[in-house]
């Protein structure tokens, strides 16, 4: 894939990529199994082409993208940002993609939109986690509709130059850089904009440890650990000492405005 | 045959040889920087899951005696205990070390937050009394009766193992691994309990 440089602000942070090798084969794609390696070694069963992403509900013009729509719609960016895990590791990848905001421009969501709702692919004869019950399928994300219009929140079909890896969310995902990772839902099928708030899949799981907002906080610890400091994949070997979390995992200066006057301690 | 095997002259250096392979595995391959992108977590892991499985070989080892009557085991027990509480210990050190870089005030935060760590060090510290008395001299001293009073706080500490690991898997709700690992402590307390109600 061919992509300029993104003008957007904060788009291009100045931090070492994290390499190929690792961000290919350290995820967190339960549809593949809960091991990190399970996702590269069994997402090449995941078919990606045909593919389409149908964005529907409170919109003026809800409409079925394919692909190849997708690919065309806007100009592809590339952007290297930081990713921040919940369980406290780190990466820094190079996306290429263009801002969600410029897709649901496309179908006009109407006064009714407040929240948008992702959802993932789940099929069972491609995905072997699915037999699992580790969540509820299909995998389930939300955002309010304002910080899925931010020009940060990246709708991601690529990434080092190339079409995103199966392990990674192909053909199309979502990548919200001031938030946990399993905010940025992975291998869409459907956009839904909706007037309520809706309930994503870690939430329904386990309300008390993974909030709706989900922004990366070194203040406000997971129940079970702290997010203080975070271990960078690839950088931080094995007796360096963790780095210290950013406030929004650095982009606050972009972001902190979307949660002015927020008891982000409250709505974690 | 077996029971032959298991009194030969080499059969403990064998042992201790099989029971360090997969700590050196680790090392080693820690400093070859294979143990994959997250080597720290890797590594700590690793001996978590080494501590539990030489936990649940340690309690076999009686109703394995019973099974087959293969006494000489009874030999090994001891040193299945002592590994045990060796791999639970570089398993916290490297916790300790590898996770929490030695920054003892934030150790101390970290243990007293995350109450899986704290049943985690709970059960490694009940580990010490039972490591400590683990030779003859200790056992003479103490009287048979209450060494062995002493040392079914093991029960206790298999509980506590279980329950770190139900936590750490809890919060992802991913119960596979730990449905293996509850079985086969359960089973074995079971057998033991079975055991003690008949009065055997």
């Amino acid at each position: 894939l061919s992509a300029g440089r993104s003008s957007v602000a904060g788009a291009l942070v100045m931090d070492k990529p994290t390499s190929y090798d690792d961000l290919t084969h350290y995820n967190n794609f339960y549809e593949f199994g809960t091991d990190k390696s399970d996702p590269g070694r069994l997402a090449d069963s995941l078919q990606t082409r045909p593919w389409t992403v149908t964005i529907e509900g409170a919109v003026q013009k809800p409409r079925t993208f394919g692909i190849d729509d997708l690919l065309k719609l806007a100009p592809l960016e590339e952007r290297i940002y930081r990713l921040r895990c919940v369980e406290g590791w780190s990466m820094v990848i190079p996306w290429i993609g263009y801002s969600l905001s410029q897709l649901l421009r496309q179908v006009e969501p109407t006064g009714n939109a407040k929240y948008v709702e992702f959802v993932s692919q789940a099929n069972p004869a491609q995905m072997p986690g699915l037999r699992s019950g580790v969540l509820d399928w299909p995998y389930r994300e939300g955002l309010r509709l304002d910080e899925a219009m931010h020009p940060l929140t990246l709708l991601a079909m690529g990434l080092y130059g190339e079409a995103l890896p199966k392990q990674n969310g192909a053909p199309v995902r979502v990548v919200l850089p001031w938030k946990y990772g399993f905010k940025s839902a992975k291998s869409l099928v459907k956009i839904r904009l909706v007037e309520q708030q809706p309930v994503s899949s870690w939430t329904r799981a386990a309300p008390q440890e993974y909030g709706f907002f989900s922004n990366v906080n070194p203040h406000v610890d997971h129940p079970r650990w702290s997010q203080a400091t975070e271990r960078r994949i690839g950088e931080d070997g094995l007796f360096a000492r963790k780095r210290p979390t950013l406030m929004f995992n650095g982009y606050e200066a972009q972001v902190g405005s979307l949660y002015a006057g927020m008891d982000l301690k409250k709505y974690y | 045959m077996i029971q032959r095997w298991l009194l030969h002259p080499a059969a403990k250096p064998v042992l201790w040889l099989l029971l360090a392979a997969p700590a050196a595995s680790l090392v080693w391959r820690g400093f070859h920087d294979t143990l994959g992108p997250n080597p720290a977590e890797a590594l700590i892991r690793g001996l978590g899951d080494w501590t539990l499985r030489l936990l649940c070989l340690t309690l076999l080892i009686t109703p394995l005696r019973r099974w087959t009557g293969w006494h000489a085991l009874a030999r090994w027990r001891r040193n299945l205990g002592v590994a045990t509480f060796l791999y639970g210990t570089l398993h916290w050190l490297a916790y300790a070390w590898l996770d929490q870089g030695l920054d003892w005030p934030a150790l101390v935060h970290d243990v007293a937050k995350r109450p899986f760590i704290l049943v985690g060090t709970a059960a490694w510290l009940a580990m010490l009394p039972l490591a400590a008395t683990s030779f003859n001299a200790a056992i003479r001293a103490m009287g048979g009766r209450r060494w062995q009073d002493l040392h079914k706080t093991v029960y206790g500490i298999a509980l506590a193992a279980l329950l770190h690991f139900f936590w750490v898997k809890a919060g992802k709700n991913d119960f596979a691994e730990v449905a293996v690992y509850g079985l086969v402590v359960l089973g074995l307390l079971a057998w033991r309990w079975r055991r003690w109600r008949i009065g055997d």
